[in-house]
């Protein structure tokens, strides 16, 4: 059952590696920390140009004509490209919905789409060639929330066919109907009659703010069309979708597609799949130049958030505290585009149930088009929504029922091996001990004074999307290990993790093996970084790409020392018998005589079967599981997280302290998404705080007294050594556990972030009641 | 309109005429090459354009570039002989305090002026001097615990 990604086993030689399990220095850090390591926006190729990109001032309107006759004048500029210069093209693109134009073509549909781009030699000149431009609109109305959207009476956003994009993997897709793009639900069991026959019931109606990524660099790209050839350096997590997207958009093959990806300040799903690259090329293609585009915080905001949603759900318990139904609602504003709404509507649709086991469950997802800017992927994307609306249902039950939250927990959660969904893998780690964890690092039983509480939550976060890895390790004759592969290094550590792997099977210290960013030219597949996937699964490409090297050396010192292989031992980098041995540099040269060559390894990681589509995932569950003990002050309604608890369950830990890491951030950004980010848009379409100004993330002074990481190693994951994803369940789990930890403290809050407003006003509310 | 200015830096004297009108961001890295002074709120919210003028911390993002005229500046690339960058360096890799790295530099210098000007006792003067740079990745705990190691090493000041 399940995406099966297990590899051969181990040459027979005992190794004994030296890098799995340490936290190793960051092979990056010392260049970041000197302010040497390159960004795209740091790169220069000769005779680049700088672009501008001019948006629509409008939410919907048709674009009745468009005058660029004056910018093109100016001197500085080199090209002005509209929607007339795609004549050629199908100019359509996106993974999941091919629904977005490269530029508005006939009509917007959010403010901030872009309509034109100049390319001039330099920025300034670019932007104030900007107002050179006299594009007319007529407006049309505007459906800028999921409420209007929905309407009867809304307008369509889209109205021609719909079609496919190439990397949905949602399966056969449903026919758009009115506004709503994509459907997904399932039903188990005989719903009404378990809710009419339970004990409890609780309902409610509930919504997630539209959350902005704010990965510090914004997306950046830097595209030069050479006619027959294409190089994008992009700040991009997916380089070999881009370059797939891009190919098919332009008409230029695979191979004559090169992304290059530069370190990338951080992603959290904002540079997942294609962004600014179609544009980019577009410009370069009219301009015969290279050009870049490096988008303001302001035009980030409309390149991609995270959904809003609104979600109407119940749960139903019996007296004894079984679980027993739940139904599940959701309504998800994927903006003007699908960009990935269909999968994170999916997804969340997923982890609608909770990891709990139900007589009946029925959910249903549907992601929507509306007039504001589009929204995609976002760290837990879909696990995030939902999962702190269901948890804060299972604490109401335990209290109407009077049980422990904590032992409700422990009685319904799945076991390792039960079903998860009909088809999909079963459960995979050990819930129970994952979230005693968690309880205990918050001193759940603790007496606490009037107004504290303490909360957890639990999730299910389907991850390591499609299982296609390649990698490519070299040993070159002087024992120096180049590891070759696509994953990109957005900050969570993936270049110092696959050294580690690399230098764990050759039993050599990681600081020798050398891992550059993705450039589809030379490095081998790999198809995204992102679903918590790169260590599970290109990981397991570069472990099979070693043992590939291994083998070879191997041979080479069998034929030398005349010894069976399975009689060799291995370590610290030499491979001997008894007495004898040899390095690895004495048996690269051995192998190719004079002092030259190189062995090369491959790895190759794919599904043993199946069509493609997730749903017959997910590679693992990646777990979501933390604790919180908050005040609430009922004068103010001001929330104060006193500490928190996550627990990673990661199988094997390659880099201990990269792992904790990994949870601290998601934990800050966890704060962030329940407490106060939130972007705000008007009734036309117009996001009110497109600035750091006015959108606020969490600083220095919002961390928590306390915040502690567990790290679960219990050697069960499909990846390297055992090892399983992580990063990204804790974003998950700590809103979830915030909200019942307000809760616990006496404020029961269902639409979020808990701003102060929003808090005293439902303690005045709640005094009201 | 363009002006003459004169100034140093990262140790290097500087003469020559910029727009009246160009931010001090852009001059150092389109005109002077200097990519570890970074670019991304400009609003002088998120701290990674960073650098020192005569020492203490300014957002090069909302600082004309004209407006150096006479100064010292200096970016993280004039910083990295020092023992300050050593120490700061060796706490940050020890707490693996870095991540995607945008920020870094921006943090280093900030941290670099609180020495021996500002109050850094306690980790909650520490969380209120450094609350101008902001970071996404790490969460925070790594990087106060490694500053606190390094403001540890030098004498306090009251504030």
């Amino acid at each position: 059952m399940g995406i099966d990604v297990a590899i051969e086993s181990p040459p027979n030689a005992a190794t004994q590696g030296s890098a799995v399990g340490l936290s190793v220095e960051r092979v990056d850090a010392r260049d970041k920390l000197a302010g040497k390591a390159e960004f795209t926006g740091d790169l220069r190729p000769p005779f680049m140009l700088f672009g501008a990109v001019l948006r629509s001032p409008f939410a919907h309107a048709l674009i009745e004509s468009i005058d660029a006759s004056e910018a093109e004048q100016m001197e500085g500029v080199v090209a002005v490209l509209t929607a007339k210069d795609l004549d050629d093209l199908d100019a359509y693109y996106g993974h999941a919905l091919k629904d977005r134009p490269i530029l508005a073509i006939d009509k917007v549909r959010f403010v901030g789409e872009p309509v034109a781009v100049v390319a001039a030699t330099t920025w300034a000149i670019a932007e104030e060639a900007l107002s050179y431009i006299d594009v007319r609109y007529q407006e049309l109305k505007v459906a800028a929330s999921l409420d209007a959207a929905l309407a009867p009476d809304a307008p369509l956003i889209h109205d021609g066919p719909q079609r496919p994009g190439f990397a949905h993997g949602l399966g056969t897709l449903p026919d758009r109907e009115g506004n709503i793009c994509y459907q997904y639900g399932f039903a188990r069991g005989d719903l009404d009659e378990v809710f009419a026959s339970a004990a409890e019931v609780v309902e409610g109606e509930y919504e997630f703010p539209a959350v902005y990524q704010y990965s510090m660099e914004t997306h950046t790209t830097i595209a030069h069309h050479k006619g027959n050839e294409i190089i994008l350096w992009s700040s991009c997590q997916h380089p070999f979708l881009v370059r797939q997207e891009v190919s098919e958009l332009f008409g230029v093959s695979l191979d004559n597609v090169q992304v290059i990806v530069p370190f990338l300040g951080g992603g959290f799903g904002s540079k997942s799949y294609t962004k600014m690259e179609p544009i980019a090329v577009a410009i370069s293609r009219k301009a015969g130049r290279p050009v870049r585009i490096l988008n303001r915080v302001d035009e980030s905001m409309v390149t991609t958030r995270r959904h809003n949603m609104k979600c109407r759900m119940r749960t139903a318990a019996a007296a004894d505290g079984q679980l027993l139904a739940r139904e599940v609602d959701m309504w998800f504003d994927t903006g003007a585009y699908a960009d990935n709404g269909p999968r994170v509507t999916a997804t969340a649709g997923d982890a609608g149930p909770g990891p709990y086991r139900w007589t009946a469950v029925e959910v249903r997802a549907k992601c929507v088009y509306t007039n504001t800017g589009p929204s995609g992927s976002y760290r837990a994307f879909g696990a995030t929504h939902v999962q702190w609306i269901g948890e804060s249902q299972i604490d109401e039950l335990a209290r109407r029922l009077g049980i422990d939250r904590v032992e409700i927990r422990r009685k319904n959660l799945l076991l390792r091996g039960e079903e998860v969904r009909p088809g999909a893998k079963p459960m995979d780690a050990d819930l129970i001990g994952d979230l005693d964890k968690a309880a205990a690092a918050i001193d759940w039983d603790a007496p606490r004074p009037e107004g504290r509480g303490v909360g957890v939550s639990v999730g299910l976060l389907a991850a390591g999307a499609h299982p296609v890895s390649t990698a490519t390790v070299r040993l070159g004759p002087d024992g120096g290990v180049s590891v070759l592969v696509g994953t990109t290094e957005v900050g969570q550590g993936a270049r110092t993790v696959m050294a580690q792997i690399a230098a764990e099977v050759l039993t050599i210290p990681s600081s020798r093996v050398n891992v550059q960013g993705a450039d589809t030219k030379y490095t081998p597949y790999d198809r995204s970084t992102g679903a918590s996937r790169s260590t599970t699964v290109a990981g397991k490409a570069v472990e099979e790409a070693a043992l590939d090297v291994l083998e070879a050396l191997l041979e080479t010192a069998s034929l030398t020392l005349g010894v069976a292989k399975e009689e060799l031992w291995v370590a610290d980098g030499t491979i001997g018998h008894a007495e004898q041995s040899l390095t690895f540099e004495e048996l690269v040269q051995r192998r190719f005589g004079y002092s030259g060559g190189e062995l090369i390894g491959h790895g190759r990681i794919q599904p043993r079967g199946g069509s493609g589509s997730f749903a017959e995932g997910p590679v693992f569950w990646e777990i979501c599981i933390a604790g919180a003990e908050v005040e609430v002050d009922f004068e103010t309604g001001v929330v104060t997280v006193l500490r928190t608890s996550s627990v990673a369950d990661v199988g094997r830990a390659i880099n201990p302290q990269l792992v904790e890491r990994q949870d601290e951030g998601g934990t800050l950004q966890g704060i962030g998404n329940a407490l106060f980010e939130e972007m705000r848009y008007t009734d036309n379409g117009l996001l009110l705080n497109d600035t750091l100004l006015d959108y606020r993330i969490p600083s220095f002074e919002d961390l928590p007294a306390v915040m502690s990481c567990a790290i679960v190693e219990n050697e069960d994951g499909p990846g390297p050594f055992g090892a399983k994803g992580c990063g990204e369940g804790v974003l998950a789990a700590i809103p979830a556990a915030i909200v019942n930890a307000v809760a616990d403290a006496g404020v029961h809050m269902k639409v979020l972030p808990l701003t102060p407003e929003r808090v005293w006003r439902q303690i005045q509310q709640q005094k009201i009641n | 309109m363009t002006k003459e200015i004169a100034t140093t830096i990262n140790g290097a004297t500087f003469r020559g005429e910029v727009p009246d009108n160009e931010l001090l961001l852009d001059f150092l890295r389109e005109r002077v090459g200097l990519i570890g002074v970074r670019q991304s709120c400009e609003v002088q919210v998120c701290g990674v354009c960073t650098v020192l003028v005569d020492g203490a911390p300014i957002s090069s993002c909302c600082y004309l570039a004209c407006d150096i005229d006479g100064r010292t500046v200096e970016t993280i690339e004039g910083v990295t002989d020092t023992d300050f960058f050593q120490e700061i360096s060796d706490a940050f890799v020890r707490h693996a305090a870095v991540q995607c790295g945008f920020c870094t530099p921006g943090i280093v210098l900030t941290a670099k002026a609180l020495v021996g000007t500002t109050d850094l006792s306690t980790e909650q003067a520490i969380r209120e001097a450094m609350s101008g740079n902001l970071c996404r990745c790490t969460g925070y705990r790594s990087i106060i615990d490694a500053l606190s190691e390094v403001f540890d090493k030098y004498p306090q000041v009251d504030d």
